[in-house]
Parts: C-alpha cells; sequence; structure tokens
C-alpha cells in the first residue's frame, strides 16, 4: 500500500510536466489542425535556458532560492516563448496554405535544428544541476517504507494548477481567448469578422512555448539532469497524452498528461523499467485506434 | 513595408527598422544559448561567456536580413533574378548580364587573390562553388538554346544509369592501368551509401509518394530486414542470398502486421503511430537481449558471395583464384556495389511497373482522395496494406544489404533520425517521382558526406572545427529550407502513371497528399 501511494505521488509529478507540454499540442492541434512535432524540443530548449538562467544567477550571486525560481521562471518564458515565435514564424506560417504533410515535414526539420543547435552550442554532454529545492514530508512509514512527498513535487503541482487555472481562464475569458476559440472553429470567418489570424495562431504558439518553458524548468529541477535529447521522448509522451485527453481541450491534456504519467510511473515500478517507454508509446498506438476522439474530445467529421 | 517601385532611399528606412528587428529577436535566441556556453568543472557546471560569437550571429541576422530587404523581397528588380533565370528558359535582359558578369568577376578576383597573396582554402571554395553554380547554370542555358526539344528528362535517366553502372569498372580499371591515385575504396564506400538510401527512398516513396502514406517508421524495417539476415547468418549459418528474400518477406510480414490496426488512421495520426511503432522496434531490439545481443550488436555476418565464390584473399574456390584474378579487396566492394545498384533498380523498375497496375492506380487514386476511392469501391484497407508492405518489403531488403555490408549490426543505426532523413530524401526530391527521390539521396547523403572532407571550412571556422558535428544540423536546416522554398520537392511535376491522349506533367498544384 505505502509503496502503491508513493508511486502514485510520483506519477502524478511527473504527470504534471507532460500535462503542461501536452497543452502546447493540444492549443496548437486545436486551431491549425498540425502535429507540432518540434514542441518536445521546445520542452528541452525551455530547459536549457533555465539551466544556463539558473548558473548566471548564482554566478551573479543571487543566493535567495524563492527569489532566483521566480526570476528564472519569467525569464525563462520569455525567452522560449521567443523561440516558439520564431519556429512558427519561419517554418509553419509560410505554408499554411499547403498541403497537410508540409508543416508537419518542416516541424521535424525543426526538431532536427532545435536538437542540433543545442548539441554544437552547448555540447554533447548531460548538463548536471546541484539540487535546488530540498527537503520535504514524510507522510507515514509502514515497515521500513516511508512514503515521502517532497518539496520538489508540492512545488510542481502547485505550479501546474495555478497555470492550469490562469490559461483556462486566458481561453474561457479574455479576448485573445475568444479569437483562439473563433479561429478554431472556422478561420476563415474568423477573419471575416476581423480577428487578425496570424496575430492568434503566433499567440498560441508563444503561450504554449511558455507553458513548455516552465515544464523544463520543473523537469530541470525534478531530476536534476538533461541533455539535448529529452525534447523527443517527453514530447512524444506528452503527444499522447493530448490525444488521449481529447485532442483539442485543454483540461483534457492535463488529464491525459496525468494518466500517461501515472501508467509509466507504475509500469517502471511493477514490471520492467526498460521497456517503460514501450508502454507509452504502445498506449499511443491503442488510444489512436481504439478512441482517436480521446477522453474529452470532439468527435471529428470527415467532409469532402 | 515599402512597395515595390519607391525609391531606395523610401525603402531604406523600413528595411532597416525590419533588420533592427531581427537583429533584436536574434539577440534574444541566442544571448542565452550562444552567448554562454556550459564548461564541466570540478565545482560543477560554469559558464563561459562567448560575446564575439553572439555577436557575429545577431550580426548576421542583420546584415543578411538588411541586404533581403533591400536587394530581394521588396526591391523592384531582385538580384536574386538573373541566378534563377539561369535555370528557366527566360531571356537574358542587359542587367542580368551585368549582374551575371559581376558575380563571375567577383569570384575570379577571390581566386587569384587566394593564389596569389594569401593562400586561403576558405576563398577557394567560395569560388569554386560560385563556378560551379554558375557553370552549371550557364551549361544547361547553352544546351537549351540550341536543342529546344531534346527529351532531357529520358537523357538524364539513361546517362545516369549508365554512368551508375560503368563507374565502378571504368574507373577500377583506369586506376589499375595509369595508377592515378583515385581515393578508389573511399568512393566506392560513399557510392553504396548513396545507392542505399536511394534504395531507402524508392521504396518509402511507394508508402509516401504513391500511396500518400507519411509513415515516421520506416527505419524499424529496415532494422526487421537486418536482423532477420544477421541473425539467420550467425545462428544458423545462411548465406546472404538465400535470406535476402527472408528478409524481405520477414518485413513486409511487420509492414502488415503493424499495419493492419494503424491503416484506419488519419494522415498525420498515422504519421505519430509508425514513429511509436518505429521506437517500440528500437527499444525492444535494445533490451531483447538474449535473442539481439541487446546494445553490443550482433558482429560477423559474412559478406555475400558470387554465385558461391567468396571474395577471400586465399584459399581454393574463391573469386580470384577461380577466375585467376590477383586478390584485390576491391573486388569484394565492386560487387557490394553492384549488389546494391541491382536491388535499387528492382525497387525502381517494380515500382513503376506497379504504378501502372490497377494496384499502382488505386494508390495513387487514394492519396488524392479516400473518400472518393471509397465511394468507387475500392477497398482501401487493403490497398494501403499492399502499399505498405511493399515498402516495407523494400525497406527489409535494405536492410540486409546494410547487415551483410557492415558486418555488424546494433539498435544504434535504427534511430528516428533514419527514418527522417530517408522521409526527408523522399519529400525534398519531390514525393513520388523517383528521379527526384535519387538526386535528393545524391545530394543530402553524398553532399554532406562530402561536407566531412573539406578542408576549406576548417580554415575558415578554425582547425578544431568538425564539420560532422554541423552535418545534422546543416541537414534540418536544408530540409526546413527546401520544404518553405519549395514545397513540392526538388523535381516538383512528374509525368502521369497513365495518360488519356497525350502525356503532359502534373503540375505540382494537382497533386493533394494527405488531404483525407
Amino acid at each position: 500500500m505505502a509503496y502503491f501511494l508513493q508511486q502514485l505521488i510520483n506519477g502524478i509529478a511527473l504527470g504534471s510536466i507532460y500535462g503542461l507540454i501536452a497543452i502546447g499540442y493540444t492549443m496548437v492541434y486545436g486551431i491549425i489542425g498540425m502535429i507540432n512535432f518540434a514542441h518536445g524540443d521546445i520542452f528541452m530548449v525551455g530547459a536549457f535556458i533555465a539551466l544556463i538562467l539558473f548558473l548566471a544567477l548564482l554566478s551573479l550571486g543571487v543566493t535567495m532560492i524563492p527569489l532566483a525560481l521566480l526570476i528564472v521562471l519569467l525569464l525563462a518564458m520569455v525567452l522560449t516563448a521567443v523561440w516558439g515565435w520564431t519556429v512558427e514564424r519561419i517554418a509553419y506560417r509560410p505554408l499554411r496554405e499547403s498541403f497537410r504533410l508540409a508543416p508537419l515535414i518542416t516541424a521535424i526539420g525543426m526538431s532536427i535544428v532545435l536538437q542540433n543547435f543545442i548539441q554544437v552550442a552547448q555540447g554533447a554532454r548531460v548538463k548536471p544541476l546541484q539540487p535546488v529545492v530540498t527537503g520535504g514530508y514524510t507522510l507515514f512509514t509502514e515497515g521500513d517504507f516511508a512514503v515521502n512527498l517532497s518539496n520538489i513535487q508540492i512545488l510542481i503541482v502547485v505550479t501546474t494548477l495555478v497555470l492550469m487555472t490562469v490559461f483556462w481562464l486566458i481561453i474561457t475569458r479574455t479576448a485573445l481567448g475568444r479569437s483562439q476559440r473563433a479561429c478554431e472553429q472556422d478561420r476563415l470567418m474568423a477573419a471575416l469578422s476581423g480577428v487578425n489570424v496570424d496575430r492568434t495562431i503566433s499567440l498560441t504558439f508563444v503561450l504554449g512555448a511558455a507553458l513548455a518553458a516552465v515544464a523544463g524548468l520543473l523537469y530541470l529541477l525534478y531530476y536534476g539532469v538533461i541533455d539535448f535529447y529529452i525534447g523527443f521522448v517527453a514530447g512524444i509522451k506528452a503527444f499522447t497524452a493530448a490525444v488521449f485527453g481529447g485532442i483539442g481541450s485543454l483540461p483534457g491534456a492535463m488529464l491525459g498528461g496525468l494518466i500517461i504519467g501515472l501508467i509509466e510511473t507504475f509500469w517502471s515500478a511493477y514490471f520492467t523499467i526498460e521497456y517503460k517507454d514501450v508502454a507509452a508509446f504502445s498506449m499511443l498506438a491503442i488510444v489512436l485506434i481504439f478512441f482517436p476522439t480521446g477522453l474529452l474530445g470532439r468527435p471529428e467529421v470527415e467532409k469532402v | 513595408m515599402a512597395e515595390p517601385g519607391t525609391s531606395f532611399g523610401q525603402r531604406l528606412g523600413p528595411a532597416l527598422l525590419d533588420s533592427l528587428l531581427a537583429a533584436i529577436i536574434a539577440f534574444a535566441l541566442f544571448s542565452l544559448l550562444l552567448g554562454l556556453r556550459m564548461v564541466d568543472k570540478v565545482t560543477g557546471l560554469t559558464l563561459q561567456p562567448r560575446p564575439v560569437l553572439l555577436a557575429v550571429a545577431v550580426g548576421i541576422v542583420f546584415c543578411g536580413r538588411l541586404l533581403l530587404n533591400l536587394f530581394v523581397w521588396h526591391a523592384e528588380y531582385p538580384l536574386t533574378a538573373p541566378f534563377a533565370k539561369l535555370f528557366t528558359r527566360a531571356p537574358f535582359e542587359r542587367r542580368d548580364l551585368i549582374v551575371l558578369g559581376a558575380t563571375l568577376l567577383v569570384a575570379t578576383l577571390m581566386f587569384l587573390f587566394s593564389l596569389v597573396i594569401i593562400d586561403s582554402a576558405a576563398f577557394e571554395l567560395v569560388a569554386a562553388s560560385v563556378f560551379i553554380f554558375l557553370g552549371i547554370g550557364l551549361v544547361r542555358r547553352i544546351i537549351v538554346q540550341f536543342f529546344p526539344d531534346l527529351p532531357y528528362g529520358r537523357i538524364f535517366t539513361v546517362g545516369g544509369i549508365a554512368f551508375a553502372v560503368l563507374f565502378p569498372i571504368c574507373a577500377y580499371l583506369l586506376e589499375k592501368t595509369f595508377r592515378l591515385g583515385l581515393p578508389l575504396r573511399y568512393l566506392l564506400d560513399l557510392s553504396i551509401l548513396v545507392l542505399t538510401y536511394v534504395m531507402l527512398g524508392w521504396g518509402l516513396n511507394v508508402v509516401v509518394g504513391l500511396a500518400g502514406l507519411l509513415d515516421l517508421g520506416y527505419v524499424a524495417f529496415y532494422a526487421v530486414g537486418a536482423y532477420t539476415f544477421a541473425l539467420l547468418a550467425t545462428h544458423f549459418g545462411l548465406g546472404f542470398w538465400i535470406c535476402l528474400p527472408i528478409a524481405g518477406a520477414a518485413a513486409a510480414l511487420w509492414g502488415i502486421i503493424l499495419g493492419f490496426p494503424v491503416l484506419r488512421l488519419r494522415g498525420d495520426y498515422l504519421a505519430i503511430v509508425t514513429l511509436a511503432f518505429g521506437e517500440i522496434v528500437r527499444i525492444v531490439l535494445l533490451n531483447w537481449t538474449e535473442v539481439t545481443n541487446g546494445p553490443n550488436g550482433v558482429s560477423g555476418i559474412p559478406k555475400p558471395t558470387f554465385f558461391g565464390l567468396p571474395f577471400a584473399p586465399s584459399g581454393d574456390g574463391t573469386f580470384s583464384s577461380f577466375f585467376g584474378l590477383k586478390y584485390d579487396p576491391l573486388q569484394g566492394i565492386i560487387f557490394l556495389y553492384y549488389v546494391i545498384l541491382a536491388l535499387a533498380f528492382i525497387t525502381n523498375l517494380v515500382t513503376l511497373k506497379l504504378r501502372r497496375l490497377p494496384i499502382g492506380r488505386a494508390w495513387e487514386a487514394l492519396r488524392e482522395d479516400q473518400i472518393a476511392c471509397r465511394s468507387l469501391g475500392i477497398n482501401t484497407t487493403i490497398t494501403k496494406l499492399t502499399a505498405f508492405a511493399i515498402g516495407a518489403m523494400f525497406g527489409g531488403l535494405a536492410g540486409s544489404f546494410f547487415a551483410t555490408r557492415q558486418g555488424f549490426i546494433s539498435p544504434e543505426s535504427f534511430t528516428f533520425i533514419e527514418s527522417a532523413i530517408i522521409l526527408a530524401i523522399v519529400v525534398l526530391g519531390g514525393m513520388g517521382s523517383q528521379l527526384g527521390v535519387a538526386i535528393a539521396a545524391i545530394v543530402m547523403v553524398g553532399g554532406f558526406e562530402a561536407l566531412r572532407h573539406t578542408e576549406g571550412l576548417q580554415s575558415i571556422f578554425g582547425e578544431g572545427f568538425d564539420p560532422a558535428l554541423y552535418r545534422m544540423l546543416l541537414f534540418g536546416i536544408a530540409m526546413v529550407g527546401i520544404m518553405v522554398w519549395r514545397p513540392r520537392g526538388i523535381i516538383g511535376s512528374r509525368s502521369p502513371s497513365i495518360v488519356l491522349d497525350e502525356a503532359r506533367p502534373i503540375g505540382g498544384g494537382l497533386v493533394r497528399e494527405g488531404r483525407a
């Protein structure tokens, strides 16, 4: 029981990170109907930016951890958002009227570019960071096994909850959210009613990248090591989460993220850790084949 | 933004502003990731500032954007026009000739300057590229000028085939008679590599180009073929020629097994699921140590024999002793070259034949409009499945060849990046065009491989510069660039598979893949 509870806590923390990345996929898919394959690498870039900012702050003598965390969080969000914007501007916008697979191919190209750019600019070795957020609580002990809830796990879940609420409000209450939902339903009609479609799409990418940066920072704090390759696998799992929850749906992405995180954690805990990615990938195939609309998604009608 | 036709002075202001904005964005992008480098120290990671590199990167963005703004994008007469004209049939104007002449003059001056004064390989490299580019363009223009109606596509194809068939024998004989000192071994290895990718490209072209199914896990079938042969050869001592069809059949079977559940998915979902399958195959190969030997891979895979005659330095019944030749390791490599050439040709011929059969027409119809196909009574599942299986079979054959050529395989060789490279070759070559795929394979694989050995780049970026590191970066940039610049690939139009009255090339606009 204690072991199960511990894995549940670990799975929820991991799932929150996947959920944050999944929101980027789901928003972009909802609005322009493309899989932003480079989004996982935007997450990786965000993690690298966060790490460099941390090191820079440390060398500048900022030792107050909450302050440093806040600065890193905000700056990383802004700088990663610039990356997201640039990727959309360079690789997707020129192809918006092209055939459907064209932006997917540039997205794969962009993913290769981002990975190799980071590898060239920062080296291929893994980058460690000493634990920043330490400590935690022991919930209870059962025999020798103690169930721990660490501060970093609390931080991850709280940050995710806060950001989810903020984003939910943005999408449902603001003008930007309204134009976003309008573009999602009918881009041409939205443009005719005075919505600036290009700007709305750009902002979608900016928001998705900002959330990916948060996920990158949390990943960095949680695991303590990053390399230029983390974006690929995390990206696929987050995409699975987005599809699972129903692509285009914000709460769905979060729910999907949690489920994928739990599946992965329990699989590693009770079966084999080597095949944990196989579990996640098989999950993707099964979900797409049997529930293509996901848990909270709307069925898509195929039209001539 | 300024309209075309406004004066240079009027355009300068907005152009400067726009370039400044681009420079600011570039600074935001690169300030941390390029301007600071994390270095491992005993005390942990420390940051090492690189202001010069950052300044250069931002400067390049600023100047490049400014030049493009002033002379290409909003200019009344884009400076790139004369170069583009080299590859069309439009008549030259006087200013075109001036621009081309000036470029040639600058390149010549650079070349002479380098030759006489500073002896810099970088200058020579740039000048040589300009010469080659202009030379190809001019030769093409002159030929088109004098013989406007020759069937160029056919001449090109026949010439390419003749060259591919004759190249190793001629080069070998020339080398043996005249001792030219050609790097023959390297050239042959490179050609074999390129041909392997040509074959893979043609195989994937059946799936992506003809049937319009985006397959991101093609490397899985390549791996299945390679491992089938490697395991049969090392465990049961079977030879290459027996295992080749078995490997092809195994890959096709896997194509059917993997394809069956996923083929009713939409275009981009299908892409992601095939990607997932590709990764699953790799992870299983990596972890199923009892059978595949895990990350250590399978070694000691035999080479193919020439009708039962092995290529060995000594002993009876070897290739050299049977024909009374002096043993030379190059003979085996030349044989491998012909094996992959034959396999690639078979792939191409089968594809071309299939395109004329009802099944091939069904593939192309499926790519254009899936719902219409279903309404006409085409069984879409069977049609997709055959495309998937045939593509997988060619992947398996190529994988089996890969295993025999390397003599060693490990899961490392079958990562997603391989799938991406093969897909890039198909897409950049122009989906559905066989010639385009071959050209793209030569450019993308051969070109980037040649990059490894270019000395000029070292002199630009310093001695420690390793082009191999930048290979994939350039590859990705090329993938994005070509796609944005020419979404239809290098060869955007192709001749139709069946014609009613006369053969007209199909314009890129008519082809709409993956709409369903």
